[in-house]
């Protein structure tokens, strides 16, 4: 039974790290793997020796590691603001709305912010009513196209990230708050230390768990979102390896980058997962 | 107690307040596009369109239905998920149940399990992969949007410690009654799990349905593009050589209120699934994640 399952893994997962090798090789595409020639390291040296390509990969921290600090922390506020509300139908209708963007891509939802965020569009004109400012171009200055895009993630997952606290609170058994209501605590008192310390173990695994990606600065978003414009402080590895590979066929430089990147995040990865069985006893199978 | 003290109580109120703003801003953007698809022409593109359709028209969704290339990647679309969700969920469930199998019954589990899980950790990335694809001969055919996604492991997963919960006096007394594995897993295990198949069905619909950038890069014959790649050559990249118009349909084309239509047919039947969707991930989600 697992036959279908084990060729299919083999010819699209396995095979293609086999064709990593092409990041040590002058790869030229009409001659093949075994006839392009080995030029070791090369590619490694010129992804490290150029201040555009080394850009790439701060791009890449910076923005994961702004999503995964806000990615964190807004849907903990949000689960435990949430957890106060006492009416059952008035929670889950918020919840109905808030896990909602999850499920649409980024290619709709690209589709739609290209429109609100335009000089002319929605958003701007908010701003300008409001507090009138000037029309801002979100999406082609650099130090703004990066807000867009940490904020927009955020705005996206937050709700649906929150379902794992929301499951770990309703965890919490009611009698350690019924102690503390008779010895007198106030509700943020039960919230300090009963609540929080309660969460302690699920933080540790989703933010270990998320540090394992601080190489993925989300591929599709950042895709659908970005222009030349903005590739000094928008391009990700991810983009930078589509662009610099498939658009302007430098495959061998390409893979090299692709190489470094699942090297690194390879090794990030197990170390979060042993952080995380280690700290919070979490395993994935 | 503390829910009749007064602080609390103007705390709940503020907490209410901020609660239905968040989902508000979750919902309006939404609301905006569904707004713009609905308005006339001369009013979208004077920007006075806010939440509500301004000159109400249905102009635009009956030119994006006239649009053959639309309706074609729409027909495209609704094949690639189909197709794609039940040869995945078939391949996932069929290596899901001997995964769930005791070591001792199944000795070989774990190589296999890590044989699985590795390449969620790594891959070759996504050059080796296009020349893989390209030398498989892949390039242009349905094929390349349905089999390399396949093998969710992450579904596989999810799956298997659904199956470990099923009991076992269950699965015994289908080998006694002389069931075979094939017909145990197909009478014993799928009728108990359909709750997570569903789930894991709807995951991978959704996936399907999202999916564009295999189309992109492996779909060189724009006529084959499944709706998302081509919303996403026409409305993001605004990219219209691909796509084969007439000159004198591109005004319709790059019109601000048929975007606003083309958006939201793209995304209503995520809107339609959605609420089915809802209500079976809370628990599926956590069952795969939170374990004691």
């Amino acid at each position: 039974m697992l036959l279908p399952a084990v060729i299919l893994t083999f010819i699209f997962a396995y095979i293609p790290m086999g064709g990593l090798v092409i990041a040590f090789q002058d790869y030229k595409p009409w001659l093949g793997f075994a006839k392009s020639s080995w030029i070791g390291l090369e590619h490694f040296q010129f992804l490290f020796s150029m201040p555009e390509n080394v850009q790439v990969i701060w791009n890449t921290l910076i923005i994961a590691g702004l999503k995964l600090i806000g990615g964190l922390i807004a849907p903990l506020i949000f689960a435990l603001l949430l957890n106060e509300v006492r009416k059952e139908t008035f929670k889950k209708s918020i919840q109905t709305f808030v896990y909602l963007p999850h499920f649409l891509s980024w290619v709709i939802l690209g589709g739609i912010l290209l429109d609100m965020l335009a000089t002319k569009g929605m958003i701007n004109q908010f701003l300008g009513a409001v507090f009138g400012l000037e029309p801002i171009f979100f999406l082609g200055d650099g130090t703004w196209f990066r807000i867009v895009v940490v904020t927009s993630d955020i705005w996206k997952e937050f709700g649906f990230g929150a379902i794992i606290f929301l499951a770990s609170l309703a965890g919490i058994n009611p009698a350690l708050y019924e102690a503390a209501e008779v010895d007198g605590a106030s509700r943020w008192q039960q919230t300090w230390s009963i609540t929080i310390p309660a969460l302690i173990p699920i933080m540790i695994v989703v933010g270990t768990l998320s540090l394992g990606n601080i190489l993925n600065g989300g591929f599709d978003q950042i895709f659908n979102l970005y222009n030349p414009l903005v590739y000094d402080k928008g391009d990700i590895i991810d983009t930078f390896v589509y662009r610099v590979g498939l658009i302007d066929g430098k495959f061998g430089f390409s893979a090299a980058v692709g190489l470094f990147k699942s090297v690194v995040g390879f090794v990030l990865i197990v170390i979060a997962y042993r952080a995380a069985y280690k700290f919070a006893n979490y395993r994935i199978f | 107690m503390y829910h009749k003290t007064k602080p609390y109580k103007v705390f709940t109120v503020f907490n209410y307040t901020f609660l239905i703003l968040l989902s508000l801003l979750c919902i309006i953007p939404l609301i905006h596009i569904l707004a713009v698809s609905f308005s006339g022409k001369a009013a979208a593109n004077a920007n006075l369109v806010g939440l509500f359709p301004v000159e109400f028209t249905l102009d635009a969704y009956e030119k994006t239905l006239a649009n053959e290339n639309f309706l074609r990647s729409l027909w495209i679309a609704i094949q690639r998920t189909v197709l794609g969700t039940i040869l995945s969920m078939v391949i996932v469930t069929l290596a899901a149940y001997p995964l769930s199998r005791e070591s001792r019954s199944f000795k070989r589990r774990n190589i296999y399990t890590w044989y699985f899980v590795f390449t969620m950790l790594f891959s070759g990335g996504l050059i080796p992969f296009y020349i893989l694809i390209q030398k498989l001969n892949l390039l242009n055919t349905m094929w390349v949007l349905i089999l390399p996604g396949a093998v969710s492991v992450w579904n596989m997963i999810l799956l298997l410690n659904f199956f470990r919960n099923v009991p076992k006096e269950l699965e015994e007394a289908a080998f006694i009654d002389g069931a075979g594995y094939f017909r145990t897993l197909i009478s014993v295990f799928l009728p108990v799990s359909m709750p997570a198949i569903a789930t894991l069905s709807l995951f991978s619909m959704v996936g399907h349905w999202n999916a564009w950038f295999d189309g992109l890069i492996f779909l060189t014959d724009h006529e084959k593009y499944p709706l998302a790649t081509f919303l996403q050559t026409i409305i993001v990249q605004q990219d219209f050589s691909k796509v084969s118009v007439r000159p004198e349909d591109l005004e319709n084309i790059s019109q601000r209120t048929i975007k606003a239509a083309q958006i939201f047919i793209g995304m209503a039947p995520i809107l339609v699934v959605y609420p089915l969707l809802q209500r079976f991930f809370v628990k599926g989600i956590v069952l795969g994640a939170v374990k004691e």
